[in-house]
């Protein structure tokens, strides 16, 4: 299903006045792509990203998902966080893994979460955490993984729910320019298969061969050169 | 819990560390819980055992607190009350702890009744007492012996079934007529002398207006455990120790459970983030709350409660549902209003902390 941003605002205040972290954006990703978002730092793009996962409500404009609104301005937290739960994936800038928690276990807590047993999703876990090359590691904790395989537990944790929609934070930061290629390359391709629309925050327009689209995002907004491949 | 549980098992040091904390807290309380129960009954079983409901005092000054040593009652008194409707039987009990010889000497307090009372245990008549089992092991007497109190010779003629202790002395009853002629409390001018009126009454009884009409001050056979100088020394203090410790425990849990969160607000930001509700966060972190708690818990009162049943005899203890199962449960319902109010402050973590590094 198409993730859609119609003509979002954000505005933060700060100090006295406002600070407009996003003016007026609109863009579509449609299911089974990846959308690369490029900026400059401060330009708004983890701005944006929050306002898409509904981990802060827009000041105006709306986010919809296969055409149904799904946060406006007054969208509830406990609605935002259902809507998380049930249709979008997230990956942060660094993985997050939680400490006790094996990496097969990371993914099947998504399924205790939506109230599921765990048997019932460990076999596409385990396919997941092969499909990322992580098959040999499922039982292992965070601290005995590198910094790439735990990159790559979070996109496979972030993929377990089948969401509508993956929202990627700078997951290439930590890593060296090929990793980089290679996570990139990893979510475009998981996008396409399991159909969902990828919205994906870079600084680093080398590690981006991969994508379907790109947007360039300057002072909150989105600059007019968009270039499909 | 399926976080929690993980959690629990993967900084399991720190959580043995606060849960020994917890096992030895319970078990400090829970000994003391039965040690003040056990010197209770020692100080006042035998006034809280008497077959009658209430003990009519004197008090030196209106409006002073009952007290043994102080109380004297004359036989105008308890003809008084035996007139008060609703008081069935107003039978006069005197109370002296004395010095009593037999093989040894040791202290004892003598219960001296009417024979013909409720009071009096079977077997008593003027010239003979009748000692408690631990009190003629205490003595090296038996029945048919002689005892020597105050210099007047008795001769026992009975053992009590129960070994009633007062102000930690065994009980020896004799006869009011003889409990005044051992120069107890004399004998007044306006006839027979006792320490208190022991009344048996059926609830209809006005004891206020009573009281004021006869120039007494009752209370019932459990508040009179206050009277006795002994007890309220032991309880008060022994009570506030407990109070301080069950506090002392909740206060460590909480200070436990709040440096934990507050060491926890990451993966918190990040379970938010991925969709875990508030609610769903606050129950698993008191859950384990919880858990550390009966656990320890549980093993601390365990092991005082089998130490104390072990030892038996050897200390003034009393196990029992009251003073194992009580404390523990207040230390547990004490400990999770700690933990709870350490876990609270889950409900202000944001979930857009996530997307900082960390
Ligand atoms: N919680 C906040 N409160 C106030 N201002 C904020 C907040 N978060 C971000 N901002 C401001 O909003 C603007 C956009 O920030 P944002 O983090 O979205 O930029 P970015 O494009 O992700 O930058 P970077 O590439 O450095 O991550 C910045 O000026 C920032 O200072
Ligand atoms: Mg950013």
């Amino acid at each position: 299903m198409d993730l859609r941003l119609d003509d979002i605002r954000l505005v933060y205040p700060d100090g006295e006045g406002t600070l407009t972290a996003v003016d007026g954006v609109s863009l579509r990703v449609p299911s089974g792509t990846t959308t690369a978002l490029l900026g400059p730092s401060g330009a708004g793009k983890s701005s944006l990203l929050a306002v898409a996962a509904g981990l802060t409500r827009p000041s105006e404009g709306q986010v919809r998902i296969g055409g149904e609104v799904v946060l406006t301005p007054t969208t509830s937290d406990p609605d935002a966080t259902r809507l998380r739960l049930d249709r979008i994936g997230l990956v942060f800038q660094q993985p997050q893994l939680i400490g006790s928690l094996t990496a097969l276990e990371q993914l099947e807590l998504q399924a205790h979460l939506r109230g599921k047993r765990r048997s019932t999703v460990r076999a596409h876990a385990l396919e997941l955490l092969d499909a990322v090359g992580l098959g040999e590691q499922a039982h292992k904790r965070p601290a005995t993984l590198s910094g790439g395989q735990r990159q790559r537990v979070a996109i496979a944790r972030a993929l377990v729910g089948s969401p509508d929609v993956l929202l990627v934070d700078e997951p290439t930061s930590a890593l060296d320019q090929e990793r980089g290629t290679q996570v990139v390359e990893l979510l475009t391709r998981l996008g396409r298969e399991l159909d969902a629309a990828v919205l994906l925050v870079s600084h680093d327009a080398g590690t981006l061969g991969s994508v379907d689209d790109t947007a360039q995002m300057i002072d909150g907004a989105l600059s007019n050169c968009r270039s499909g491949h | 819990m399926f976080v929690a549980l993980r959690d629990l098992r993967h900084a399991r040091g720190r959580f043995a560390l606060v849960t020994t904390v917890v096992v030895m807290v319970a078990l400090l309380v829970t000994f003391l819980s039965m040690l003040t129960a056990g010197l209770a009954r020692a100080s006042t079983s035998a006034i809280t055992d008497l077959p009658v409901d209430h003990l009519a005092f004197t008090t030196s000054e209106e409006g002073a607190d009952p007290d043994v040593t102080s109380s004297r009652v004359t036989e105008t008194e308890w003809e008084a009350w035996a007139k008060e409707p609703g008081v069935s039987a107003a039978d006069p009990l005197g109370i002296v702890t004395t010095r009593a010889t037999a093989e040894t000497t040791t202290a004892v307090t003598t219960f001296g009744v009417d024979p013909g009372s409720a009071l009096a245990p079977a077997g008593l008549a003027d010239g003979e007492v009748v000692l408690t089992a631990g009190a003629a092991d205490d003595l090296g007497i038996d029945v048919g012996g002689e005892l020597i109190l105050d210099g007047e010779a008795f001769q026992v003629s009975a053992l009590a079934e129960e070994d009633l202790e007062y102000s930690h002395t065994p009980v020896v009853w004799m006869s009011l007529a003889d409990w005044q002629a051992i120069g107890a409390r004399g004998v007044a001018d306006d006839g027979s002398v006792a320490t208190v009126v022991a009344l048996t009454t059926d609830g209809s009884v006005d004891l206020a207006a009573a009281d004021a009409a006869i120039g007494t001050t009752t209370v019932s056979t459990h508040d009179a455990r206050a009277a006795v100088s002994s007890f309220t020394a032991e309880n008060t203090s022994l009570t506030t120790m407990q109070g301080f410790l069950m506090a002392i425990s909740a206060l460590v849990v909480g200070a436990f459970f709040t440096v934990w969160t507050i060491g926890r607000q990451g993966d918190i930001a990040v379970l938010k983030a991925l969709g875990a509700p508030t609610g769903y966060l606050l129950l698993d972190a008191v859950g384990q709350a919880a858990l550390l708690l009966v656990g320890g818990v549980a093993v601390g009162t365990g092991i005082a409660a089998g130490a104390a049943t072990l030892l038996g005899g050897a200390l003034p203890v009393l196990v029992s549902p009251a003073t194992t199962l009580v404390p523990a449960a207040a230390l547990v319902v004490l400990g999770l209003l700690g933990a709870g109010a350490a876990v609270m402050r889950i409900t202000r973590t944001d979930p857009h902390a996530a997307l900082a590094s960390r």
